[in-house]
């Protein structure tokens, strides 16, 4: 299962950063996306995968039962999504209002136009 | 108590703003009362550090690997005053007028969110808890700098955006690595278990990486050259904002993580940001050479001199880090100081472009006296604050045994009188061409100028006290034996 996990997250890193060199404004905010889902990927492969083991003392024995998943990456995870999102929202924003004023989404022409 | 204040007040104001009502007068205090608040809170803190070392709060009482920790060393101490005081002067300037549109749209509570972001980030003692406050202050600054919408600020926040998200990407790689094979994230329990643990491979990985997206942050050669394209053009409150504080993050947590975690790690990294420093010095000087505005000038000096404040870790004693603890404190001072003397010169003839600015001594005598205390600091000109850090510096990485890195400061200090010899003349002595429209500069745009200027003439009364304290605030870096202690054992036996 690591494996696959890691082999996403590399896809998922190798596509982002991609993306992000591109020159369109929606293709570096895809890569934006991509690349901070596969750091999360990432975090959570790291943080090692157990399966169907929640870390919740059972009543029976008043003890965890081992080996159980670890809740810190989850909830590391969980943090980094919401913060993604917003910046995505933001991001999203910004390149409309970037498009709207200077009627390009090239980032090279950004440049140029803004210039002039 | 103390260690929640300089949080808890811009956080509190940054609420009360966005239900008070938008009028500008009001607005203005609450903000400008929230800024003293922190800086009070601030000296407070530095005050209770000064006396116990270590100032520890376990979040809720959780124990300490397990909970959120606030810890302040002299260092952080230090760099909370230095945001309170930035903050309020940030906070005076906007009576002199802020433009209304942005006022309208949550300027004063962007700069309390941003203020909160900061002192958290010095104040954390968890990796985690430093991304997401990074996150915190980068999302404000993102607002901030977005807010005004001329072709030219848009283009300039779009790459700043992208950049800084790039290099959070690479932070939280770095803490998905790092968790997922220390197990934690409190950076006193990572002290105490990390350096122990004989892993070259990744510890190479993880400097690599901590180094790569801190040194984005900061400025460092040769990732700052989003700096000197976004930075000059929002207006001068948000750009002394961002040039005194921003960087100076970066800065920090390459210090924090490098002497908690790789002080006995794998030595390419710490060679490498050696002569990064030296390398940021060099082309940030150079490049304030080739500039021809105010503010760009302005924004390749602060890149500059970002390698005066990150050479003193790599070397490793305790004489070059003081130094460089020193220089940041100097260096928040004169750049937030600088920028505003940029709104001052914007105010004054609509530019700062140096080829249309001139003649201001003849007509302003007074702002170009109080222009010159920031200019001839940066210089470092005897006996203002710049000659103090500079020549720490230079004695502590002489001391280190550092020739080829100490000669390369003295050239840059050089270089940075010829910089800053060049806008004085240009702006302020050379005859203006056109005649020039001069309405009268508003005092209360001076006041932040004039406030700064005094505490940089202060720094070098204070110098000796203060070299004291980063000396402290050094040998705490090099020796992180207390702060574990600290952190660790401030859990234990506060629960039960």
């Amino acid at each position: 299962m690591e494996v696959v996990f890691a082999i996403t997250s590399g896809v998922l890193y190798a596509t982002g950063l991609y993306l992000m060199l591109r020159r369109r404004l929606a293709q570096i905010i895809i890569g934006i996306g991509l690349l901070s889902n596969g750091t999360n990927l990432l975090i959570f492969a790291a943080g090692g995968l157990t399966r169907s083991n929640p870390p919740v003392v059972s009543e029976a024995t008043g003890q965890l039962q081992v080996p159980y998943a670890d809740p810190v990456p989850q909830a590391l995870i969980l943090t980094a999504i919401v913060i993604g999102f917003g910046v995505i929202a933001f991001s999203l924003v910004l390149a409309h209002r970037v498009h709207q004023s200077l009627g390009t989404d090239d980032v090279d022409d950004i440049g140029t136009e803004a210039r002039r | 108590m103390t260690l929640v204040l300089p949080i808890v007040i811009p956080l509190l104001a940054a609420a009360l703003l966005l239900v008070v009502p938008a009028r500008a007068v009001l607005q203005r205090s609450v903000a400008l009362t929230a800024s003293a608040g922190q800086l009070i809170a601030g000296l407070a803190l530095f005050r209770q550090v000064q006396v116990d070392g270590y100032l520890v709060l376990q979040v809720s009482d959780w124990a300490a690997p397990f909970g959120i920790t606030l810890v302040a060393d002299v260092l952080s101490s230090i760099l909370v005053v230095a945001v309170g005081i930035v903050g309020v002067a940030v906070g005076a300037s906007s009576f002199a007028g802020v433009d209304p549109r942005r006022e309208a749209y949550g300027y004063h509570p962007l700069i309390q969110v941003l203020l909160m972001g900061v002192a958290g980030a010095f104040l954390t003692g968890d990796l985690f808890n430093l991304y997401v406050w990074f996150e915190v202050m980068l999302m404000a600054s993102f607002v901030l700098m977005a807010l005004h919408r001329t072709s030219e600020q848009i283009a300039a926040a779009f790459k700043y955006v992208t950049i800084n998200l790039l290099a959070s990407a690479v932070f939280l790689t770095g803490l998905g690595l790092l968790y997922g094979s220390a197990g934690t994230l409190n950076m006193a329990d990572l002290a105490a278990i990390w350096p122990a643990r004989n892993e070259p491979v990744l510890d190479l990985v993880l400097a690599t990486l901590f180094l790569t997206a801190f040194g984005i942050k900061a400025g460092l050669f040769p990732l700052f050259f989003w700096l000197p394209a976004s930075y000059p053009t929002p207006p001068a409150p948000i750009g002394a904002l961002f040039a005194g504080l921003l960087t100076k993050v970066g800065v920090y947590a390459l210090i924090r993580v490098f002497s908690l975690l790789f002080r006995e790690g794998p030595p390419l990294p710490l060679q490498l940001l050696l002569w990064l420093s030296v390398a940021t010095m060099i082309v940030g000087l150079v490049g304030a050479l080739a500039q021809r505005d105010f503010r760009r000038v302005l924004a390749f000096n602060l890149v500059g001199h970002i390698g005066f404040t990150t050479i003193g870790l790599p070397l490793g004693t305790t004489a070059a880090l003081a130094g460089s603890l020193l220089y940041i404190v100097h260096h928040i001072l004169v750049i937030t100081c600088l920028f505003f003397v940029a709104g001052v010169l914007l105010q004054l003839r609509r530019t700062t472009d140096l080829g249309r600015l001139g003649s201001l001594y003849r007509d302003h005598p007074g702002t170009a006296v109080l222009a010159m205390i920031p200019l001839f600091s940066l210089a470092g000109v005897p006996p203002l604050s710049g000659f103090v850090g500079k020549l720490a510096v230079v004695q502590g990485t002489f001391g280190a045994g550092a020739y080829g890195p100490g000669a390369a400061v003295l050239v840059v200090s050089l270089l940075t009188i010829v910089s800053m010899a060049r806008l004085w003349d240009e702006a302020f002595w050379k005859p203006a061409d056109a005649p020039p429209v001069s309405p009268r500069p508003a005092p209360l745009l001076l006041v932040p100028v004039a406030a700064l200027g005094a505490l940089i003439l202060g720094m070098t009364v204070a110098a000796g006290p203060l070299f004291e304290t980063t000396t402290r605030a050094a040998g705490q870096l090099l020796d992180p034996q207390g702060y574990i202690e600290a952190v660790l054992q401030s859990g234990l036996g506060r629960g039960e």
